[in-house]
């Protein structure tokens, strides 16, 4: 049930809704300009990669779409709104880079997946079945049941991403927001992640924006790639940057030869 | 109230030193595990010394010490949530300012204070050994609205000491849930007082989550466990004060100290390896 004005625009026939949209969106630290008039758009079921080199603007970028931040100049909406005013959070699932899913007292990985659902139920409500049953569903969509009840500090890194992954999938979400996920995580790890990413988005019909260095494991999948450098320097699909002779598989220290040519 | 206890508890000011007692040694922890969570364990003790302002101005204007410790704790806890969220101060540099700014000025207070009432010791180190039915029924209220509260929030405060931006960017009300604890903790702090005093209050807070966090595997059973921890230490501890005729409150507290010391050195548990010391900050 999808309410809520939401702009199309069609495509080659096939009209798209615009999920996510910033426009011409500046920030700056200071005197130190971080983001230059920036135009991205997801739609509805694409997987979007946004890449760029370190202080490129992409965490910065990512925190005034999520509403952490606001920008000197342009506006973001997602689901029509701007991110501030959004009414049903739930719909935007956020899976921040791993700084610890583990804290100082045990939790388990069904105890942190849970708290995906308190935005969708309203965080006083108790948990009933949906609740249970979407908890887990999104654990079995990162193959973590087996380790529902292990506390999270037991966990692997790569393990750890995959809670974080639940638990913005908990919530049903309509677009996902990764920053970082796979960044020192296991081969195992990096295929179970994409193979969630991928159902998310063609079962669910969700819209995926993916900030990563590493895109090798979601090379196939892609619909579009943005390359951020303070201003959007490339927004295309693979296929394009393939054309231009760029591998997929590149790595951060890359990064900045290649985007000679991108100019 | 003349229940057929066992001794101990067979005399009237042991049974309700117990019912005082076994609300607030089963209510700190529940709070005090959010707290040692965000690596705030010292804040119990912090908010122990601005209550002691509070105390020591209510006996100073003659009003009933608790209502002025509640406004001295709850207030000086918004006033630190507030300083922490806008990052104005690091952690301990904030909480070094109320603490001690509240320790100091509870000293200069009481120090004006005149009268048989004025005596602030009790308030320091507990007094349940003298507490009255009226003062249980306090603690009682206290310690159900607390009860109440992490019934009703727990998850979502739980969702908020885990991973506070992501709660954000979820849209729960982080500020108002950060507030809550705050006043939470005040709370309990304030219950508390009578039990153990303002300066050991933390320890009941605190001592019972560290060993249930070597115990436990969840959050759910850490709270339990360390509910179970804090009660339990404060029946033996008043077991043993009336057994050797020592100080009640700081019995209990070195009770829930020997419970955390042989957890430790066990070293059973969930394969913790280094357990971080009690009211260790990390910043």
């Amino acid at each position: 049930m999808r309410a809520g004005g939401r702009a199309s625009r069609p495509t080659g026939g096939r009209a798209i809704d615009r999920v996510l949209t910033a426009d011409a969106v500046s920030f700056a630290y200071g005197a130190h300009s971080v983001l230059d008039r920036v135009t991205l758009e997801v739609g509805s079921g694409e997987f979007v990669a946004l890449v760029g080199p370190n202080g490129s603007g992409k965490s910065t970028l990512l925190r005034i779409m999520l509403g952490l931040l606001r920008p000197a100049s342009g506006s973001v909406q997602i689901f029509g709104a701007s991110p501030r005013h959004l009414q049903e959070r739930w719909r935007v699932g956020y899976v921040p880079q791993r700084s610890s899913a583990a804290g100082d007292v045990p939790v388990t990985v069904e105890e942190v997946v849970a708290t995906g659902r308190l935005a969708r139920r309203g965080w006083w409500r108790r948990p009933g079945p949906a609740d249970r049953s979407a908890v887990d569903h999104a654990l079995r969509a990162v193959a973590l049941s087996d380790l529902r009840h292990r506390p999270v500090r037991e966990l692997s890194g790569g393990q750890e991403q995959r809670v974080l992954i639940a638990r913005a999938l908990a919530g049903d979400p309509e677009l996902l927001v990764l920053d970082e996920p796979v960044a020192g995580v296991d081969a195992e790890s990096q295929q179970l992640f994409r193979d969630s990413l991928v159902h998310l988005v063609r079962e669910h019909r969700a819209a995926v924006l993916l900030v990563s260095h590493e895109l090798g494991a979601v090379a196939d999948d892609l619909d579009r790639i943005v390359v951020l450098r303070h201003r959007v320097v490339f927004d295309g699909p693979p296929s394009e940057l393939a054309r231009r002779g760029v591998s997929l598989g590149v790595h951060a220290e890359d990064l900045p030869l290649w985007l000679e040519g991108l100019r | 109230m003349g229940l057929p206890l066992p001794w101990p508890f067979d005399r009237d000011y042991m049974q309700l030193a117990l019912a005082a007692g076994l609300v607030v040694g089963a209510c700190g922890p529940l709070i005090g595990a959010f707290l040692v969570q965000r690596r705030l364990a010292l804040m119990g003790d912090g908010l122990g010394h601005l209550a002691f302002a509070g105390i020591a101005a209510g006996l100073l204007l003659a009003v009933w010490p608790v209502w002025t410790a509640m406004i001295a704790a709850v207030g000086g806890a918004i006033a630190i949530e507030w300083l922490r969220s806008r990052g104005r101060a690091s952690g301990d540099l904030a909480l070094a300012l109320f603490f001690y700014g509240g320790l100091a000025g509870g000293a200069v207070l009481s120090s004006r204070a005149t009268g048989a009432d004025a005596n602030v010791v009790p308030w320091l180190f507990g007094s349940i050994l003298t507490v009255e039915p009226g003062d249980v029924w306090t603690v009682v209220a206290l310690g159900g609205f607390v009860v109440a509260s992490v019934a009703l929030a727990g998850r979502a405060l739980l969702s908020v000491v885990l991973d506070e931006e992501a709660a954000r960017v979820a849209g729960l009300p982080v500020d108002l849930l950060n507030t809550l604890l705050a006043v939470l903790a005040s709370v309990t702090i304030v219950a508390a007082m009578r039990v153990v005093g303002v300066l050991l209050v933390a320890a009941l807070m605190v001592l019972p989550v560290a060993s249930a966090r070597l115990l436990a595997r969840s959050f759910r059973t850490t709270l339990l466990a360390a509910s179970a921890i804090g009660a339990g230490s404060v029946v033996a501890g008043l077991w043993l004060a009336r057994r050797f005729a020592l100080a009640p409150g700081g019995t209990i507290v070195l009770v829930a100290a020997a419970v955390f010391a042989v957890v430790a050195s066990a070293g059973t548990g969930s394969g913790v390896h280094s357990p971080a010391p009690p009211g260790t900050t990390d910043r």
